[in-house]
């Protein structure tokens, strides 16, 4: 079932899930997202999502767990276990206020920070399933060399994702299998609820699961690293996950062993989409889209840093 | 000569970090120590902790200690035409703000 057939489905089912005595309302259903891996609609302070259809229905509950166990850190699911509807897994939330996306200076780093280094810090629950960032990732180069695989960009991009280790190419375990990571990290991923006062929750379990934390702060290291987000930004990011204590950068040493590996594999992915959909789209890549590209052309003529040799 | 790993039988790749030479797989990413080398990393450690009475080692090569932010070698050189790193509008460009808030 496509996006679009499990639309009005899911419209009438968030509205029912909004107000349980079905009173009629005059609320309008909003689309936040409607794309293959996910359609999410807002009514009133009820918000559902019908998950990518290959969602395993085990996986899925066991990480909502993770989401109702720990309402510190991340958004506490309305249930404990997905409904199915039309061949789809459904899932609803309370309705949280994003980072307001005209206006990213600011975003909120140092909350997003201290919440990462909390969760990184949680105990997972037992068979939780790997975080699937590197699978993400694969998933982007299968998409590149499927959309554009002759475009100019392609081949710089995918001599980077060879210089990765197997790992962070989803085709062998990660070396860490015991921290629980968020696994898609940015900043939409941010929500305050109940209101904009409140502190900020992590949303998005999907990708969640146990795996390299580094991962997690790999999407700012990659920005930062592609001279994007600026310095100052980055240092109140990594400062604030140090503070909370994150065990995915030493405390005081230099972090980019750490993070060597998952910004590359960021920044790859981030290419690869670019090049992806622009070449859909028939529009040129900018000035930002380039810097990534940019970034893995460098990338090739330099081996990966080592990994961890710090105690955790 | 490479090595190969005895737990997954992978080639192992030599890195040299401070000085001291390690092997670390290409597969598992599991490391190998030849005599004298965990001494050295711990007294390299050590001498991190004492602060500045010791000479620091020498920064490993790949991360130059630029402003003392620390940037991969693969990353955008200072100043790079972006503008994030000095020119501070890489926040008004719309390419990125997009680029925040995607998966």
């Amino acid at each position: 079932m496509t996006a679009a057939d499990v639309l009005p489905a899911l419209r009438a089912k968030v509205r029912s899930t909004a107000h349980p005595e079905s009173t009629p309302c005059t609320h309008p259903d909003t689309v936040l997202a409607e794309r293959d891996d996910g359609t999410v609609v807002r009514h009133a302070d009820t918000v559902a999502k019908a998950h990518a259809p290959d969602t395993n229905p085990t996986a899925l509950t066991l990480r909502l767990a993770v989401a109702t166990d720990n309402p510190d850190i991340l958004l506490s699911p309305l249930h404990r276990t997905p409904t199915p509807l039309h061949g789809r897994l459904i899932t609803f939330w309370p309705y949280g206020t994003p980072v307001d996306p005209e206006a990213p200076e600011n975003a909120p780093w140092e909350a997003a920070a201290t919440l990462l280094a909390h969760l990184h810090q949680r105990q997972p629950p037992p068979a939780l399933p790997p975080m699937r960032g590197p699978k993400k990732a694969a998933q982007a180069i299968a998409r590149l060399r499927t959309t554009a695989p002759h475009h100019p960009a392609t081949a710089p991009v995918l001599r980077a994702w060879h210089t990765l280790p197997a790992w962070a190419r989803a085709e062998a375990p990660m070396p860490d299998t015991t921290t629980l990571c968020h696994g898609d990290l940015h900043l939409g991923q941010l929500v305050r609820h109940p209101a904009t006062t409140e502190p900020w929750r992590l949303i998005d379990v999907d990708d969640l699961g146990v795996g390299v934390p580094a991962w997690d702060l790999a999407r700012p290291a990659a920005w930062y690293a592609c001279g994007l987000l600026p310095p100052d930004e980055w240092t109140r990011f990594l400062t604030a996950y140090r503070q909370a204590g994150g065990p995915a950068v030493p405390a005081h040493a230099d972090p980019w062993p750490a993070l060597d590996v998952p910004a590359r594999a960021l920044t790859v992915q981030t290419a690869a989409l670019a090049i992806a959909k622009s070449t859909v789209a028939g529009r040129p890549l900018d000035d930002v889209q380039q810097a990534v590209i940019d970034a893995c052309a460098r990338m090739s003529g330099i081996p990966p840093e080592l990994a961890s040799v710090f105690p955790k | 000569m490479h090595m190969q790993c005895p737990k997954c039988h992978a080639p192992m790749h030599t890195y040299n970090r401070n000085g001291v030479q390690i092997e670390q797989c290409s597969g598992c990413r599991g490391i190998f120590l030849d005599y004298g080398e965990l001494e050295a990393l711990t007294r390299l450690e050590s001498q991190w902790g004492a602060g500045p009475a010791v000479p620091p080692p020498p920064a490993a090569p790949q991360y130059p200690a630029g402003g003392g932010h620390g940037a991969p070698a693969w990353g955008a050189p200072q100043g790079g035409h972006h503008g994030g790193h000095h020119g501070g509008h890489g926040h008004h460009n719309r390419g990125f703000g997009r680029m925040l808030f995607s998966s």
